[in-house]
């Protein structure tokens, strides 16, 4: 395929490989995080670390959609897929992340609900036009990549004067929870965590440019490289940050430049501020409550906010006591430090959310890179 | 077979396979299920078992190895590109016969069909039926019609069953892959769920893509004929190849390497993938087969598999191995290594 088989050129991989071995420190341990789900999953699919050096570390991040969901958010969409002649759409994924209790909204489809998975927004606006006796809420999701088309279909149904379709707001913002991270005690205070450097976001980065994150490399002395989500996007931008990690920098660099611009897609952001405001305080699974770092729909299209239209309470649900998933996404945990990885949990029946998405750090070990534990305990059986 | 003197029973008015729709009547056990029956089903696959009218067929019976197979066949749409819920009906239950390197016989057909349904695509339908029982060929000998309410089916739901006979000294199962065999694939993966998929959804997406349905016989035969001591062989329906060699790796104890750059894929098939976040390895597939072999006999059966019109793309894609995880493994275009797992409910599209 054009345009995308070269970016997974394996003679190139190994070449990189080769430089990667011979430029990281081998008295030092790297630590890096890749914020994106979509880079978790390509570092699984491709096998990535297979070919890194055993002293660099890869760090699943919390950008996977579903995965940050808090249960609380996740419980309100229930009540609204329970509502009576209601029809809700969402995204696949989000479909099979369960509840504390296990239920979920295919669950609830099962049971009589009408819920729809849709393909993008538009999918659910549509859907309200053909069914004007009928609310249809789309539960929307996400970070700054699909919030745009989330503000185009609000606008078009304004335009249209649609009466039947509303939005649950579950847009959450990228930089706001990498700085939450950086300032968690457990990286900044305690040490828990060693993290040097970050992957920083392919698509939320095409829309919000690569200024944004000069704040973190500044303020927090991390190196932050910008990297598509092909996997030597991901080998290429390891590189970049062992080269700064071993002279001391601490830089924005884009390794995505054929999408990313510094400034990004002003007029997606137009878009984006026109139809959303901050909100002060959102909750997100693992992370807990992240100042500013979600986004709702402003008092001018409040006639098409889902928070509006329905009474839904604020709900705070713990996970299940035996869930990691917190933990994995704020880099604290592994998916092999979870009692229940793989036994209790696996993607067909998932307790935590990391399991469900294919960018959820849990399924996409479980499904690609759990051949490596085997390995390793075969090996150290044999000695 | 007809007697001399049977009286065909006459019916008031001929059925309208132009503007016609199934009705309750269709299924309720009077004149028009006769009706039906005789003017389409009997018509279409016309042979001497139905002829005889009765409600079971009775055939004489070989010596040696018989085996057995039933599918139930529900699509949407149920006409797509490359073929329809009829000729799919056919291959699948013949695909499932023969690959335990058997001959098919003998078919059976059920169909469950919605009130409502118009005749005249009923009528495409049993035709197209027809047409791939006639090529393979393999009679349908027996059969019935059901019609539930409207809204209590989806237009036509159609079971086959099949039986056939094993050659003498041929034994294919699951449980028999061992480590060093070799795994073969008939050809490009993915065309059925693909073609389906884009037929489905409103993509916007075009192109010239077919399903891959096809009664494999023919290659069946060869590939038995070249090499009687296959191990495995299956074709992969749903969940694609990934779910076939996850199944065999656990009947049969063992795992599994693959090499994706050997994997064929045709370039429509891996660009829809790549826009909507699927794996090819889970599409469907509906006229391809894997086969997993002794070593010895990889090289002579992939050179006439390829000299067959079925299985030009054929090639060798992995090998089993030891491993008491029954992981199969693939090492990736890319130079790194995964695992192939289990295909968890629907493949879904990715968000971001």
């Amino acid at each position: 395929m054009k345009y995308i088989e070269p970016f997974r050129n394996g003679a190139i991989a190994r070449k990189i490989a080769r430089r990667i071995a011979a430029e990281a420190d081998p008295h030092r341990d790297y630590y890096l995080m890749e914020f994106c789900g979509g880079h978790t999953h390509a570092i699984s699919r491709y096998g990535i670390p297979g070919l890194l050096p055993g002293n660099i570390h890869m760090i699943h991040g919390p950008g996977c959609p579903v995965c940050v969901l808090p249960m609380g958010r996740l419980e309100n969409m229930i009540q609204l897929a329970q509502t009576l002649g209601c029809i809700v759409c969402s995204y696949g994924d989000m479909l099979r992340v369960p509840t504390a209790q296990g239920d979920s909204l295919l669950k609830q489809k099962a049971r009589g609900a009408d819920v729809r998975m849709i393909y993008s927004a538009a999918d659910a606006l549509q859907i309200a036009q053909q069914n004007p006796q009928q609310q249809v809420v789309f539960l929307a999701i996400g970070f700054e990549t699909t919030t745009p088309p989330t503000a185009v279909v609000i606008k078009q149904a304004q335009m249209l004067g649609s009466t039947n379709f509303t939005v649950f707001c579950n847009h959450v913002l990228t930089p706001s929870a990498i700085s939450h991270i950086l300032q968690s005690p457990e990286i900044r205070e305690l040490g828990l965590v060693r993290l040097d450097g970050f992957i920083g976001p392919a698509h939320v980065s095409t829309i919000i440019g690569s200024n944004p994150y000069a704040y973190f490399a500044e303020e927090f002395q991390k190196p932050v490289v910008i990297a598509g989500f092909e996997p030597l996007d991901v080998m290429q931008a390891i590189l970049m940050l062992i080269r700064q990690l071993n002279t001391g920098r601490a830089e924005v660099e884009n390794e995505f430049t054929r999408a990313v611009l510094p400034d990004g897609n002003i007029k997606a952001q137009r878009l984006v501020a026109e139809v959303f405001e901050l909100r002060r305080s959102f909750e997100w699974r693992g992370l807990g409550a992240v100042p500013y770092s979600a986004l709702r729909i402003k008092s001018r299209f409040a006639a098409f906010d889902a928070e509006r239209r329905f009474t839904l309470p604020i709900l705070s649900v713990a996970d299940h006591k035996a869930c990691e998933c917190g933990a994995i996404l704020r880099g604290v945990k592994h998916p092999r430090d979870c009692s229940i990885f793989g036994t209790v949990c696996t993607p067909d029946n998932p307790l935590g959310s990391c399991m469900v998405s294919s960018e959820g750090a849990c399924a996409a070990y479980y499904r690609y890179g759990r051949f490596r534990e085997h390995d390793n305990a075969d090996t150290a059986r044999m000695r | 077979m007809q007697q001399a003197g049977k009286k065909k029973p006459v019916y008031t008015r001929k059925l309208d396979f132009r503007h016609g729709r199934v009705e309750m009547a269709h299924g309720s056990g009077g004149r028009a299920m006769t009706q039906l029956v005789d003017q389409l089903f009997i018509a279409a696959f016309d042979n001497d078992y139905l002829r005889q009218m009765n409600d079971q067929a009775c055939f004489p019976v070989g010596s040696g190895r018989m085996v057995m197979s039933t599918d139930c066949h529900v699509v949407t749409p149920l006409f797509f590109p490359g073929g329809d819920i009829g000729s799919l009906s056919v291959h699948g239950t013949v695909n499932d016969i023969v690959m335990s390197g058997a001959r098919p016989l003998y078919l059976s057909a059920g169909f469950i069909l919605e009130e409502g349904f118009p005749l005249a695509d009923l009528k495409r339908i049993v035709e197209s039926m027809a047409v791939a029982a006639q090529a393979i060929p393999v009679p349908v000998i027996t059969g019935d019609t059901k019609v539930v309410e409207q809204g209590s089916g989806d237009g036509v739901f159609i079971t086959t069953t099949g039986i056939g006979v094993v050659p003498e000294g041929v034994h294919i199962s699951s449980e028999r892959a061992k480590p060093g065999d070799k795994i073969l694939v008939s050809g490009t993966i993915g065309d059925h769920g693909i073609a389906i998929l884009l037929a489905r959804e409103d993509f916007a997406f075009y192109g010239t893509l077919e399903s891959d349905t096809a009664a494999l016989h023919n290659l069946v035969a060869v590939m038995v004929q070249t090499a009687p001591d296959i191990h495995v062989l299956r074709d992969p329906t749903r969940g694609g190849i990934a779910a076939a060699l996850n199944e065999i790796a656990h009947q049969s104890g063992v795992g599994m390497m693959l090499y994706e750059h050997h994997i064929p894929v045709k370039e429509q098939v891996s660009a829809v993938c790549e826009f909507l976040g699927f794996d090819p390895l889970y599409m469907a597939n509906e006229g391809k087969l894997i086969a997993i072999c002794a070593p010895q006999d990889a090289d002579r059966l992939l050179d006439k598999m390829r000299a067959h019109p079925l299985g030009q793309n054929a090639a060798i894609i992995g090998e089993v191995i030891e491993d008491s995880h029954c992981f199969v493994q693939m090492e990736t275009r890319f130079g790194g290594r995964r695992v192939v797992d289990w295909l968890s409910g629907d493949q879904l599209p990715r968000i971001c």
